[in-house]
């Protein structure tokens, strides 16, 4: 049998040669298991004479450390080579990856949200109407009567005598000071009808109306709105023309250009001053309450803010035009 | 409308820069929508500038040379005065007879007769000219000349060959059913709120809007007569429309013509008629139904009224300088105004119409912009209703896109989608392809998917939130829905492969997620149930509290082949109203202590659903059932034909100890002997 110290030496070059974690748990075996070289010495202790005993006992045990401590230093060693070894091992991180793709949000809505973000901010409520609209809400409420040439404005599609298509979301208007009086700051996203379909329309497409009825209101609050929400529409600072218009429910009636970024005016919506008539159809006094009210075509915004040039694109449901906006 | 600007020019005797002026206009408001080169065409090539306007409704006293030249002058500070109009004296003393029969309708009608004009001559060139500048074919040098002073002027008039008109002209209402032969050989049967111009023999023309065929000049007329009345707006507007006869003249009647001067119209197209084919005029012969005329009643305008509509400050001498360049007569009050508009502006009614003329002559571009001084008050948000942007959001980023289609669609299409519904359809609709509106979103979703389609997108999903539309008690019933279509591979082309179709599961588990946002996942059952659009073997109706909300399934084989497609799309459809309305969670304290999981398969009939096992295995586990999934569903070797077994992972965990294993294995001993009970299962270990 070897000296405990011929022992370690042996063990600890053993330890060395392990050049995996199996070779070195075998040395581990071999030396500190239950069959162990180790072991056995410390087993031997008993044989020898008492007054040796103690001595001994103190160096089979120094050596059972010392190679426990090599082992251990061994294994993380042979453990951390281990783990570069695999770090090393890279997958192609250029593959795509796995899953279901984004789907897109329709350029309107994208659009629409912009426009109810915006004006929310501002103090506007979100409202709804119906789309089949009764005559009255649709025409005679908006001051335009049977007969009136503003109606052939706008070419109007019928379910029957007294109900049609809305063909704005103006209605809404009447349909919200009925129950809600003055003051009232809303706003009314949704789909409108006309009977007319070429190059650029679309017999159906999305308009915002807009409605501000309280004390003091004027003309002057009117254009400061506008522009405010023209220039962060379209996050620059917008140059801003009103010319002098004619809607039967707005007195006076303005339509708004935009100054486009190559120089042109391109209209963008109408407002004006909410006519007496219609406050009076809903019981608000327009002696004490005056207001404004402004519609826009949402398709025609979303046109100049991402560059599309026909109107038709936005009905087509191509999915190459609608992928393009997410 | 179209003028030539020359003309224009000639009006104001001065000089006109095209853009300018345009520019000036528009911001008047009288929108030139563009300027351009004269059409030369059937004419000697010579040049000339034409304004196209676009002139509001409001507006009928600026269609003519005269109107636009009145607002020339007064958005340059001038007054421009009336226009005279030398008188031609009578030559000869032939008259013809005219009666006001309806004067609230047709107050003031000027005639005159002239005789001996010259057969076969053409108007000159300078007057054909100007008509076909303003987009009018030279006809006759009668016609021409009306047409010609009625751009001038803003006056329609109407020549009659006179040997064509038996009696006297009376200006009369139809009878109902009265017939007329049109100038166009169009045949009309009147009704009795249609006023005409008649004479014994019957109408013979519909007044303000087109003369009779009957009656109509020649090459061979020789005696003209020519009439200059005023309409009133009410006697014609909405006849046009009726008719389909939108003229130049109903469109200047329906706005409103200048009731003074029908006399000059005549004495000026009397001089030019003169000019051309020579000819004896008789006498202008007026009739003037002087109370029926329109009345300009005084308005009332309060400068602080006016500043604070506009939100300027104006001074009165501001307000009255441009009153008067309008030819508004105003009169000083207390606090404002009393002012009478003119004769030829329809348009001026109340206290804000003035407040737009004083707006546009100072320009719009000239008042302040203000921000609003008002409360602020606090907006309405509500977590009751799921906002449709959490569903698109959610829907987009499970792969869906979202799209907007019509809300009218095919009949036929409609009916293949939901055979029997009782569809709202449109009486004047663009085309049969639109002809009802919809009653279920799918018909735009499969022709768009279609579209996409046969466009070599193989791998379509969408999805649409919208308005759809039935009929109700009271008449037409509007609902929101959302609906989904997916067709093609569950997911893109993959470096794994494995790209098999999108199926029912997949598509329903979007649906949950869905409902999820609303918290209502727990509560929307899928009961099996048919749908004419849907696969029998593959559809499910979504139903809350016993009413259905939704449908999801696999498209009908019948529909499927109509779209040409060789695999079958899935489709969903949620009613918005109820399955939108959102749970608001109320937090449960969770449980602190482990869970233990315990398995069992459970071999049933095939008939017995997901659902029924599910219940089963909730009432017997009780409380301590924290969970339970479906993990494996086996058919086949070891299994009688007609039975499944079906895989079932109980997770049990309680809310105020740790569970036991006893404890866990007498929870499953009751739950198999209840399953085993109630479904007739046999428990495979």
């Amino acid at each position: 049998m070897a000296s405990p110290a011929g022992l370690l030496e042996q063990a600890q070059a053993a330890v060395q040669a392990a050049d995996d974690l199996r070779a070195l748990d075998a040395v581990r075996v071999r030396y500190l298991g239950r069959k162990g070289l180790i072991t056995a010495e410390l087993k031997c202790l008993g044989r020898l004479p008492v007054e040796e005993r103690a001595s001994a006992g103190r160096e089979v045990n120094r050596v059972k450390q010392a190679v426990i401590g090599a082992i251990a230093a061994r294994r993380e060693r042979l453990e951390a080579a281990k783990m570069q070894a695999e770090l090393a091992n890279r997958v192609d991180v250029t593959l795509p990856g796995r899953g279901q793709p984004v789907g897109a949000l329709h350029p309107v809505s994208r659009t629409l949200r912009r426009i109810v973000d915006i004006f929310g901010a501002a103090g506007f409520g979100v409202r709804s109407g119906p789309e089949v609209e009764d005559d009255f809400h649709n025409f005679t409420a908006l001051n335009i009567p049977e007969n009136h040439p503003a109606r052939a404005m706008h070419d109007t599609f019928y379910v029957d005598t007294g109900h049609v298509l809305r063909t704005h979301t103006s209605p809404v208007q009447i349909r919200a000071m009925r129950s809600e009086g003055a003051p009232i700051r809303i706003i009314v996203p949704g789909r409108v009808y006309r009977r007319d379909y070429d190059l650029t329309h679309t017999p159906m497409f999305t308009q915002v109306e807009g409605l501000a009825v309280d004390t003091g209101i004027s003309f002057a609050n009117l254009k400061s709105v506008l522009y405010e929400f023209v220039s962060n529409f379209f996050e620059r600072d917008v140059e801003l023309r009103f010319r002098p218009s004619y809607f039967p429910f707005t007195e006076p009636s303005a339509e708004v250009d935009v100054r486009s970024e190559s120089g042109k005016w391109l209209e963008i919506l109408g407002c004006g001053m909410v006519h007496p008539n219609v406050l009076r159809h809903v019981d608000v006094d327009p002696e004490r309450f005056t207001g404004y009210a402004f519609g826009m075509g949402v398709e025609r915004l979303a046109m100049l803010r991402y560059g599309v040039e026909d109107l038709r694109r936005f009905f087509e449901n191509d999915l190459r035009f609608i992928e393009q906006f997410r | 409308m179209r003028i030539d600007i020359e003309w224009l020019g000639e009006m104001l005797q001065r000089d006109l820069d095209p853009e300018q002026l345009a520019e000036q206009l528009t911001l008047g408001g009288l929108e030139v929508e563009s300027v351009r080169l004269a059409e030369t065409e059937g004419a000697p090539a010579v040049d000339g500038i034409v304004l196209d306007f676009d002139i509001t409704p409001n507006r009928g006293d600026c269609f003519s040379v005269l109107g636009v030249a009145r607002e020339v002058s007064a958005l340059n500070g001038t007054r421009m005065e009336a226009l005279e109009v030398p008188q031609v004296p009578a030559s000869v003393e032939d008259t013809f007879p005219v009666t006001l029969a309806a004067p609230a309708a047709c107050p003031r009608f000027a005639g005159r007769v002239i005789r001996n004009i010259k057969p076969d001559c053409r108007s000159p060139k300078w007057l054909r000219l100007r008509l076909e500048r303003a987009g009018l074919r030279a006809l006759h040098p009668v016609v021409d000349v009306t047409n010609y002073v009625m751009l001038e002027l803003g006056q329609p008039l109407h020549g009659y060959d006179l040997h064509a008109l038996s009696e006297g002209i009376s200006v009369r209402f139809a009878e109902d059913g009265e017939p007329l032969m049109l100038l166009d050989g169009n045949r009309v049967d009147l009704q009795s709120d249609v006023l005409v111009i008649a004479d014994e023999s019957g109408a013979i023309g519909l007044a303000g809007i087109m003369g009779g065929q009957g009656t109509a000049v020649s090459e061979s007329t020789r005696d003209v007569f020519l009439e200059s009345a005023f309409f009133s707006p009410d006697s014609i507007a909405g006849r046009p429309r009726r008719f389909g006869l939108h003229t130049d003249a109903s469109l200047r009647f329906e706005r409103g013509v200048d009731p003074v001067h029908q006399g000059r119209a005549i004495e000026r197209a009397t001089e030019l008629l003169l000019d051309i084919a020579g000819g004896q005029p008789g006498p202008l012969v007026e009739k003037v139904a002087t109370t029926e005329l329109p009345e300009r009643k005084p308005v009332s305008l309060r400068l602080q009224r006016l500043n604070a509509i506009l939100g300027t400050n104006l001074e009165p001498g501001e307000v009255e300088a441009q009153l008067g360049l309008l030819h508004i007569a105003a009169t000083r009050g207390q606090d404002g105004w009393s002012v009478v508009p003119p004769d030829f502006r329809f348009d001026l009614e109340i206290e804000e119409d003035l407040v737009e003329e004083i707006g546009r002559m100072t320009g719009y571009d000239n008042i302040p912009e203000v921000a609003e001084q008002s409360p602020q008050h606090v907006g309405r948000a509500t977590e009751k209703r799921l906002s449709e942007d959490r569903i698109a959001d959610t829907l987009c980023s499970r792969g869906y896109s979202e799209v907007v289609t019509y809300g009218f669609v095919d009949r036929e299409l409609a009916d293949a989608v939901n055979p029997g519904a009782d569809h709202v359809s449109l009486t004047n609709p663009l085309s049969q392809e639109m002809g009802v509106m919809r009653h279920s979103l799918w018909p735009g979703l499969l022709l768009a998917a279609q579209h996409n389609r046969s466009r070599q997108q193989p791998r379509v999903r969408l999805f649409e939130i919208g308005t759809q539309f039935g009929r109700g008690t009271n008449g037409v019933r509007e609902c929101r829905v959302l609906a989904g279509l997916a067709i093609g591979a569950y997911r893109p082309e993959h470096w794994e492969g494995g790209a098999r179709d999108v199926d029912f599961f997949d598509v329903k588990a979007d649906v949950e997620a869905v409902l999820a946002l609303a918290g209502r996942a727990g509560d929307i059952e899928f009961q099996p149930a048919d749908h004419p659009a849907l696969a029998g073997g593959q559809s499910a109706r979504l139903t809350l509290a016993d009413d259905a909300v939704g449908w999801l399934g696999a498209v009908h084989p019948r529909l499927q082949g109509r779209m040409g497609w060789k695999r079958p799309a899935i489709l969903f459809a949620m009613q918005l109203d109820r399955s939108a309305r959102a749970r608001i969670p109320r937090y449960r304290e969770y449980s602190k202590f482990p869970s233990l999981r315990r398995d069992i398969a459970a071999v049933v009939d095939e008939d017995v659903s997901a659902d029924r096992l599910l219940r089963c295995v909730r009432s017997a586990a009780g409380d301590v059932l924290h969970d339970v999934t479906i993990f494996d569903i086996y058919r086949g070797t070891g299994i009688d034909s007609g039975r499944k077994s079906v895989a079932l992972g109980l997770i049990l965990q309680d809310r105020s100890r740790t569970l036991t294993d006893a404890e866990a294995d007498r929870i499953v001993a009751s739950t198999t002997r209840q399953l085993e009970r109630e479904l007739k299962a046999a428990i495979r270990e």
